[in-house]
């Protein structure tokens, strides 16, 4: 087992623990980490193949790695901002219980 | 132009060149009365002065506008020209063809406006009299002026077609002055018979007219050698044979006469004229007895040349070559005065009498028109206009005092009562009797006896007149002594009118008498002024045996009917509900000749008959078989609709319904997947990726 491979299983174990916390949470804060976890899962994936690619002297995988975590950051942003906006308006973060979507 | 011969020859008729000022303003004749028709028609009903005033101002204009065309005329006719002058115009064009109308003047038309304009005149005046009470006065001055105005245009008019369009104006203000009091239900009916009787002569008119502009091309009567009544049309005319030994002008001339048979109400088509008494006396005098119905023996005068075309010797009464057209003419005038004269014999309404006194002379001009040509024919209907308009406002004068009264067996003693009346009345009794020399009727009615004298085919038509003559004598005679002598057998006290009537009676009487010296033997001023030959005082007409034969033949007669009558009637003032005289005599010919001859009976069961025959035919057509075809087709499309909506109902709209059930359905089952809730969507798109994923290891494996 190379180690890329150990790297990439572990990024979709992140990924898959990411995706559990994110579909099962009825928190919307956990909801959001969890999507936090698998954006990092990504980041590990980028990391490893830049790592293990063609070219790691070029610092191209941790130049994507470091934009995508800057993005992550902005996103939770966003993400936290619309919670505390949806909680001020219904008094709850229980995802299930927010059902406006519903035409 | 006609060109008399014999005298002709030392007297050259000749056009006059340019168009004169009394040409070029003679349309404001009949202009201006109706344009003071068409402002009465928009006056409110309590503007009667306004009313009256206009009509009467217009006519008083028309009148000074005629006299002074007269004038004209006259003056040059004295002065050795004869007026013929024409004003034309196209009035409209149809792909080559222009449609002409134009106004003409000459010695006919001249006569006739005057006549027209001053007898006009006079009756507008008398209504405003007659009228007085009647809330409809305005409506009555508004017709007038209308019929005044048409009657005028009919008179100037060039054209046949002109002459045409005029002559059914003055059939309509005829209709809606009989109806003028049309809450009567008679009234009514009188006017239907009259505008529908008249129509039947109409239609033979406008085919007649149809026929003329096929062969002739145009309508206009003289326009400088073109029109149809001039020698180029009449050669055509007379080249084309119609059948029945007729040529083409003598058969349109008979179309045309069938007109004046409606309008002048000849026999057989008389029987309106009487009814047409229904309308107000004015009416009767202005409309049924002075112009409109002389419009039918003025037509014939006008289209002279047509009903002469092809006679041999045109002119003289001597020598005056007949026609097919002119002897249809001459019976049928000669037969109506006698017929009619017979009528009034037996009839007891003032104006009856008087209505079939007018049917009966106008027979007589008929006749004369037939026989002694224009001069003689309108000679008479001039003399006719005046006496006769006297006797109809002298009846409206009697039936004003004695309280709408118009049985003659209820009036009597008038003479007392209503002195003025009387003697204006004895006056145009006598002259439409006859009476020798002092009367104009006496000279009109010898120059037709003459004629009739003189006519070389049948010597028929004169008895035939000389008879009228006699009738003529004694029912005026009956109706004056069973009017104005005896004692008083109506209801009230008869009074006399007042002198907004009697004036214009007067005047009328006046004329009445006057006329006849222009017509004399002696002195035939109308005649040659007509007929453009000079006219010079000439005692030594008289010195003919004939004519003193047939002056004094004709003295006698009338002297015989007057005495007659007097025998019979004079002074005995029968009470009303005593048989007549005659009636004890011979009653089955007193009910014959009170029952009009049974004319209008005759009718009821022939043309009547068969028109009702023939309605219910075409109703019966009209709903069985008409109406069952369009039932049926009804049906039909009403069952092809059933068979659509069943259908509609059972198959297109239960698959449609099926449809949309189906839609419904499927829409529900995919909105349970719609929760709103983001993590389900979540984990669909997971799912999905997971199978995607699965899919593409799948498809990818080596």
């Amino acid at each position: 087992m190379t180690p890329l491979t150990a790297y990439l299983l572990v990024a979709a174990l992140l990924f898959a623990i990411g995706l559990a916390g994110a579909l099962t949470r009825r928190s919307a804060i956990l909801v959001l980490i969890g999507i936090e976890l698998m954006l990092n899962a990504a980041n590990l994936n980028l990391i490893a193949f830049w790592r293990y690619g063609p070219h790691p002297e070029f610092l191209t995988g941790m130049m994507f790695a470091i934009f995508s975590i800057a993005v992550a950051a902005a996103e939770a942003a966003v993400g936290l901002g619309l919670v505390i906006s949806i909680y001020r308006h219904t008094q709850t973060t229980d995802v299930d219980q927010i059902t406006r979507m519903k035409g | 132009m006609l060109i008399q011969e014999g005298a002709a020859a030392a007297f050259h008729p000749q056009l006059t060149g340019a168009a004169s000022v009394a040409v070029r303003i003679l349309w404001l004749i009949p202009v201006v009365p109706i344009i003071a028709a068409g402002i009465v028609a928009v006056l409110k009903q309590p503007r009667r002065r306004l009313a009256a005033g206009l009509a009467i101002g217009s006519m008083s204009f028309s009148f000074v506008l005629a006299l002074f065309a007269f004038a004209h005329v006259v003056a040059s006719w004295a002065s050795g020209f004869a007026v013929r002058e024409t004003v034309n115009f196209a009035w409209f064009h149809i792909g080559n063809e222009a449609v002409a109308m134009g106004w003409i003047l000459d010695p006919l038309a001249a006569v006739m406006l005057v006549m027209v304009t001053f007898v006009g005149l006079l009756i507008f005046i008398y209504s405003t009299g007659y009228m007085a009470h009647d809330e409809n006065f305005t409506r009555f001055f508004c017709f007038l002026a209308l019929f005044a105005g048409a009657m005028l245009s009919l008179v100037i008019s060039n054209s046949l077609l002109l002459l045409f369009m005029s002559w059914e104006i003055v059939g309509l203000t005829s209709y809606l002055l009989i109806g003028f009091w049309y809450h009567k239900p008679s009234a009514a009916a009188a006017a239907k018979k009259a505008f529908m009787t008249t129509r039947v002569g109409d239609v033979l008119f406008l085919l007649g007219m149809v026929w003329l502009f096929a062969e002739t091309g145009t309508l206009l009567f003289y326009n400088h050698g073109a029109g149809s009544l001039e020698g180029f049309a009449l050669g055509i005319l007379l080249t084309q044979h119609a059948g029945l030994g007729l040529t083409a002008a003598g058969a349109i001339g008979l179309l045309i006469f069938a007109g004046a048979v409606g309008k002048s109400g000849q026999f057989p088509l008389h029987v309106w004229l009487p009814d047409a008494m229904e309308g107000p006396t004015p009416v009767s005098a202005l409309i049924h007895a002075a112009t409109m119905v002389a419009a039918g023996v003025y037509l014939v005068a006008r289209v002279f040349p047509l009903m002469q075309a092809g006679a041999a010797g045109i002119g003289t009464t001597a020598a005056f070559g007949s026609t097919t057209a002119l002897e249809v003419i001459t019976w049928t005038g000669a037969v109506t005065a006698v017929f009619a004269a017979l009528i009034a014999v037996a009839q007891d309404d003032i104006k009856r009498i008087l209505a079939y006194s007018t049917v009966s002379q106008l027979g007589y001009m008929m006749a004369g028109l037939g026989m002694g040509g224009i001069a003689v024919g309108m000679f008479h209907l001039i003399t006719h206009a005046f006496f006769k308009s006297l006797l109809f406002l002298g009846a409206g004068s009697v039936i004003h005092g004695s309280h709408d009264e118009q049985d003659i067996r209820r009036m009597g003693g008038l003479r007392s009562a209503m002195p003025v009346t009387f003697v204006v009345y004895a006056i145009g009794m006598l002259a439409l009797c006859g009476f020798p020399l002092l009367f104009s009727g006496f000279w009109s009615k010898d120059g037709i006896l003459e004629a009739a004298h003189g006519w070389s085919l049948s010597k028929a038509p004169f008895d035939l007149l000389v008879f009228g003559a006699l009738l003529t004598a004694f029912y005026m005679t009956r109706q004056v002594s069973y009017v104005f002598f005896g004692r008083w057998r109506g209801h009230g006290h008869a009074h006399e009118s007042p002198r907004v009537m009697t004036v214009p009676m007067c005047l009328l009487a006046f004329f009445a008498i006057a006329l006849g010296v222009i017509g004399t033997p002696a002195w035939a001023w109308f005649r040659g002024f007509l007929l453009n030959e000079p006219a010079a005082v000439n005692f030594a007409a008289f010195a003919s045996s004939d004519l003193l034969m047939l002056m004094g033949a004709s003295t006698f007669v009338v002297f015989l009917g007057i005495g007659l009558a007097w025998w019979l009637y004079g002074n005995r003032s029968p009470a009303a509900e005593e048989p007549d005289k005659l009636e004890k005599a011979a009653p089955w010919a007193w009910a014959a000749l009170r029952n009009r001859l049974y004319v209008d009976e005759i009718y009821e069961v022939t043309v009547l008959a068969f028109f009702h025959w023939w309605a219910r035919v075409a109703d019966w057509l009209d709903r069985r078989i008409w109406g069952g075809i369009v039932a049926g087709v009804a049906m039909a499309f009403r069952g092809w609709a059933q068979l659509n909506r069943l259908i509609d109902t059972f198959w297109v709209d239960g698959g449609f319904d099926k449809g949309c059930e189906e839609l419904s359905t499927s829409g529900g089952l995919l909105a349970r997947a719609h929760t709103g809730r983001v993590q389900t969507y979540l984990r669909l798109l997971a799912l999905g990726f997971v199978v995607l994923f699965i899919v593409l290891i799948w498809s990818s494996r080596p």
